[in-house]
């Protein structure tokens, strides 16, 4: 009774762990979708918990955004006369370039801490890691686009905070970091990784881009669904081409990490 | 791991030699013919005048350059996906080559069409979907090239690149859709009318055996050049090798 409550030895395998072991295969399909979105969730809660101790993505990326809305906003306000004429424009700009920041960091801060192995050492499936890494990401580019929209409602003057624009930000950022997380994994281990990512994706981007400008601007004009119906189809395309295919060749990234 | 070098080096000729000094021929006898079509065989276009009617001639290579651009692409797909299922560093090399010659056709793409544009369109460039979809399609096959260049080991180089290729190679269609929905001027000479088309022509018999025998010549240069840099890309591999087996 008393050696059993001291006991610091793990408790002997059963069986099936050990033949879990042997057949990786096993392992990813092991315990059903609750057990395989348990371990998204835990890849996720632990990029969440790393940010909220260490405060290195979310904070940098506001601070940037906020600095080029104002940016943008000083550069265009002696010529153009309405801020709705470049306001869809301003904001997918700083949606893309803001989010560059954020994926950098997502697999960088893992290779400059050196904790990189032991997350792939993880017995979980690799996918598992790509879409906790993808909902962090998410959650951090939402997050600060949310802060980008209100500093454009002070700014211009202009709210776009609209159903229809915010369903558009939230289909377009899914497909953003979809693509995103992918080569920030591809550029992670790569020389000059911070300059390469943005030359990789922003041309991949440009349909989320030319949807997402085309969407924000319907939305200030007032348009009905009926316009705006077919850009939705574009975004939803790209948002499932793009995360099937991140889902079917992330295991190839890391064939020798 | 495979080894780079497939093959030892013998002196003297060997098949691919003689591929390649035929091809290469080949394609300068093509290259010759080609433009005697473009610029005399082919006849002027009837319903243009002037700058306009000198300037529809560079249709002929406009769509020469594009077919090889075409051909480019679709081979460095065909050469990922070997490559990531046989992990064979030739198809690999097959990828780079003719993404590389894909490039510069591309941009001799982008290049005759500005050249025409501005007699046709008067303007050198527009926002027209096929307009942005070769601009956009050069700048993401430069990105391979410079994502290449990041890479230090081979092996993972070529892991690498294939699945970028892959990636940048399906946004093409869905950027292509979605610059379409905006209005288009570009004329579409094959298929479906545009109506709001400018600069446009019909073709006559003797400008389409013009315009064939300028893709041919096209196939013929690009297949030249395409196993000209993949052998190109063997031989700087086995140097490599060679290098690391001395030091």
């Amino acid at each position: 009774m008393r050696k059993k409550t001291l006991s610091a030895e793990p408790p002997p395998l059963h069986s099936a762990q050990i033949d879990l072991a042997a057949h990786p295969i096993a392992m990813r399909l092991n315990g059903g979708v609750f057990a395989y979105l348990g371990k998204v969730a835990a890849v996720l809660l632990k990029d969440v918990r790393a940010e909220l101790r260490g405060r290195e993505i979310f904070s940098t990326m506001t601070a940037f955004s906020v600095l080029a809305v104002l940016i943008f906003g000083m550069a265009f306000d002696l010529r153009v006369p309405r801020a709705e004429m470049i306001a869809p424009g301003v904001l997918w700009v700083v949606v893309l370039f803001t989010g560059v920041l954020g994926l950098n960091r997502s697999f960088g801060a893992e290779v400059d801490r050196g904790t990189l192995p032991s997350l792939l050492l993880a017995p979980v499936d690799r996918s598992a890691i790509y879409f906790g890494k993808m909902l962090a990401n998410l959650l951090f580019t939402l997050a600060t686009a949310l802060v980008i929209l209100a500093v454009m409602f002070f700014v211009f003057d202009l709210n776009l905070f609209q159903p229809y624009n915010l369903a558009a930000m939230l289909l377009g950022v899914i497909g953003y970091v979809g693509v995103g997380t992918l080569f920030a994994a591809l550029t992670a281990n790569s020389r000059a990784r911070e300059t390469l990512l943005p030359i990789l994706l922003l041309p991949v981007m440009v349909p989320v881009f030319v949807s997402g400008v085309a969407l924000t601007a319907s939305v200030l004009d007032g348009k009905a669904w009926e316009d705006l119906s077919q850009w939705f189809g574009i975004l939803t395309a790209f948002d499932a081409i793009f995360i099937v295919v991140a889902y079917l060749l992330f295991d190839l990234v890391w064939e020798d990490g | 791991m495979r080894s780079i070098a497939t093959h030892p080096h013998p002196v003297g000729w060997r098949g691919l030699d003689l591929l390649q000094l035929v091809l290469s021929a080949l394609a300068v006898a093509a290259m010759t013919v080609s433009m005697w079509a473009a610029l005399y065989y082919a006849p002027p276009a009837s319903n243009l005048a002037g700058d306009e009617q000198l300037a529809q001639r560079i249709f002929y290579i406009h769509m020469g350059c594009n077919i090889g651009a075409l051909a480019g692409f679709l081979m460095s797909v065909v050469g990922s996906i070997v490559y990531l299922v046989k992990r064979d560093l030739d198809w690999d090399r097959v990828s780079q080559a003719a993404i590389e010659v894909g490039l510069v056709c591309g941009m001799g793409t982008i290049l005759t069409g500005m050249f025409w544009a501005k007699p046709t369109w008067n303007t050198y460039w527009t926002w027209d979907p096929r307009l942005t979809t070769s601009a956009i399609t050069v700048l993401v096959y430069l990105a391979y090239l410079l994502f290449r260049n990041g890479i230090d080991n081979r092996h993972t180089r070529a892991r690498f690149a294939s699945i970028y290729a892959l990636v940048a190679f399906l946004s093409v269609p869905l950027t292509f859709y979605s610059a379409r929905i905006f209005r288009s001027i570009h004329p579409v000479v094959y298929g479906a009318e545009n109506v709001d088309a400018q600069g446009g022509f019909s073709v006559g018999p003797t400008m389409t055996q013009a315009l064939h025998i300028n893709l041919i010549g096209f196939c013929i240069l690009f297949s030249a050049l395409l196993v000209l840099r993949w052998r190109q890309l063997r031989n700087e591999d086995a140097v490599a090798e060679l290098r690391e087996e001395i030091a």
